[in-house]
């Protein structure tokens, strides 16, 4: 099936933007998709976990959440790539170094530490945008959670259900409903930012229209190419997440 | 009067919210099958009360018992006691079934979904069994024919109704009604009554904080006056109403009949 599609999109786009589009543009596109996925699943794991270290009891987990919150949210997007990308690399490195280093001196039976680990464009475009988003989901997801009736909630405990039980079966699915409009507008921003992220050298679409823009002396056509994929991802995604909130809305009004 | 052991007792019961003393020390008994109504003018600590025998709010000093099961709480010096044990809290919490002045039905589950969601978690019935028990609730409380419905589109008087159905699938020993009618239209008050009249003849012990009175005379077996924390005058119906013994409750009363 693969290779059909490839077929029929290589003689569709023949001759298209002087040969440029597939497999060149497109390919990039399948990149960025790719990195604006996995980067919204980790944005949705630290969200989560960011929202519950907010409404936690524990003054240190809501120090630590308020604190990430406020760093993401009150530095470039920009400037937190290039932290990750160069001094991520070299953190790391040192780091492994130092353990290994240590080892040695104490002079450990197993090995500890690690050689050089190089950091690739796409895991620090990931880690980036995973983290910035991750912020911007635990706000999304604080306010979901605490939009959820109290005394729903009360009477999840007030059947005899254990917190853990209470979290997942009432809270947690209670407040998707409240989650779908704010997490629809972080996607749409999120999948948007990961053109940043050719900043760093990373082979996306945006790149490579840079390139064939380049060697074509036609950078108008390429980057306005780049915009309409652009906008075919957010408005394939529009659709997505009407069908949501209209699945998890069925509670409040007539489907 | 119905005779029977002691379903639920509460000894020297006492709450206070920070400076503010609710509850100064209120003891009730309900054996088997009584219907204790709880009165009092808002701000008495009615509803406290009820929400302490359940452990949603901590009682600051007291204890009950759960048909001879003590809720164990462990005291700590300057602070407010707390449970000793969670899983007893959660186990005695599954045995006494709560009704609320809001309803607070699951929104985001259909009737049928709330009524099976505890005996199936909690009390880990098998789905059928509580798929079928659930649906006997809910033809008993007239709501069967709504039993695909979310809360929101149902009216008060069903959603309640709907909710007195989640509380009778756990098949508690002891139902808590917390202002079962206040929150309702004038015109709903009725259909819910019913349903509590009937489960109160088949011999369910309840304890009812309420403002009906025409149901605290003719359906319970304990009538409990609470004023300022403290219980102000109790008995059965056909004596407190009859001749109060408090100035208050005599009070209570003609404010709330005329």
């Amino acid at each position: 099936m693969l290779a059909d599609l490839h077929t029929w999109l290589t003689t569709a786009s023949a001759g298209l933007l002087d040969g440029y589009l597939y497999p060149f543009i497109l390919q990039g596109m399948l990149l960025t998709i790719e990195l604006a996925l996995l980067s919204l699943l980790l944005a949705v794991g630290l969200g989560i976990l960011g929202a519950l270290a907010r409404l936690s009891r524990s003054p240190i987990a809501r120090g630590i959440a308020t604190g990430y919150t406020t760093l993401i949210r009150g530095v470039p997007d920009i400037v937190l790539m290039f932290i990750f990308f160069y001094g991520g690399q070299l953190l790391v490195n040192d780091l492994g170094a130092r353990l290994a280093a240590l080892g040695e001196t104490w002079s450990l039976p197993f090995a500890v530490g690690w050689d050089y680990v190089e950091i690739s464009e796409f895991t620090a475009g990931v880690f980036t945008i995973g983290l910035i988003f991750g912020a911007y989901m635990a706000e999304t997801f604080r306010g979901a959670i605490l939009a959820v009736p109290r005394g729903e909630i009360e009477a999840g405990h007030a059947y005899g259900m254990t917190p853990f039980q209470v979290f997942t079966r009432i809270t947690l699915p209670a407040s998707v409903r409240h989650a779908i409009p704010g997490f629809g507008n972080n996607w749409l921003v999120l999948a948007k930012a990961t053109a940043l992220v050719s900043v760093i050298g990373l082979d996306d679409m945006v790149f490579r229209a840079g390139q064939a823009g380049g060697s074509t002396r036609q950078p108008f056509t390429f980057y306005l190419v780049v915009a309409v994929l652009y906008l075919l991802i957010t408005a394939v995604s529009d659709v997505v997440l009407r069908h949501l909130d209209r699945r998890y809305s069925v509670g409040v009004r007539r489907a | 009067m119905a005779d029977g052991k002691a379903a639920l007792e509460v000894e020297d019961l006492h709450k206070s919210f920070g400076a503010l003393q609710v509850l100064k020390g209120v003891s009730l008994t309900a054996r088997e099958q009584d219907v204790v109504s709880i009165l009092g003018s808002s701000g008495s600590g009615k509803s406290t009360l009820l929400r302490c025998i359940n452990l949603l709010e901590t009682p600051s000093a007291g204890k009950v018992w759960v048909h001879g099961e003590l809720i164990r709480m462990r005291s700590r010096s300057g602070q407010e006691p707390v449970p000793e044990d969670r899983r007893q809290v959660e186990r005695i919490r599954s045995r006494l079934a709560m009704v609320f002045q809001q309803f607070n039905l699951w929104s985001h589950m259909t009737v049928l979904e709330n009524v099976v969601e505890a005996p199936i978690h909690v009390l880990k019935v098998p789905r059928r069994e509580a798929v079928e028990r659930a649906e006997s609730m809910l033809e008993r409380v007239g709501m069967i024919d709504r039993k695909d419905y979310y809360p929101a589109h149902l009216s008060g008087g069903q959603q309640q109704r709907a909710a007195i159905a989640r509380a009778l699938a756990m098949e508690p020993e002891v139902m808590l009604f917390d202002e079962p009618t206040s929150a309702l239209d004038p015109e709903l008050v009725g259909e819910v009554l019913k349903v509590m009249r009937s489960l109160a003849e088949e011999g369910r012990t309840m304890l009812v904080v309420t403002h009906e009175m025409g149901f605290a005379r003719d359906v319970s077996s304990e009538v409990l006056f609470l004023h300022a924390g403290q219980v102000e005058e109790s008995g059965p119906p056909s004596e407190v109403f009859t001749a109060p013994r408090s100035e208050r409750f005599r009070q209570f009363l003609a404010g709330t009949l005329t």
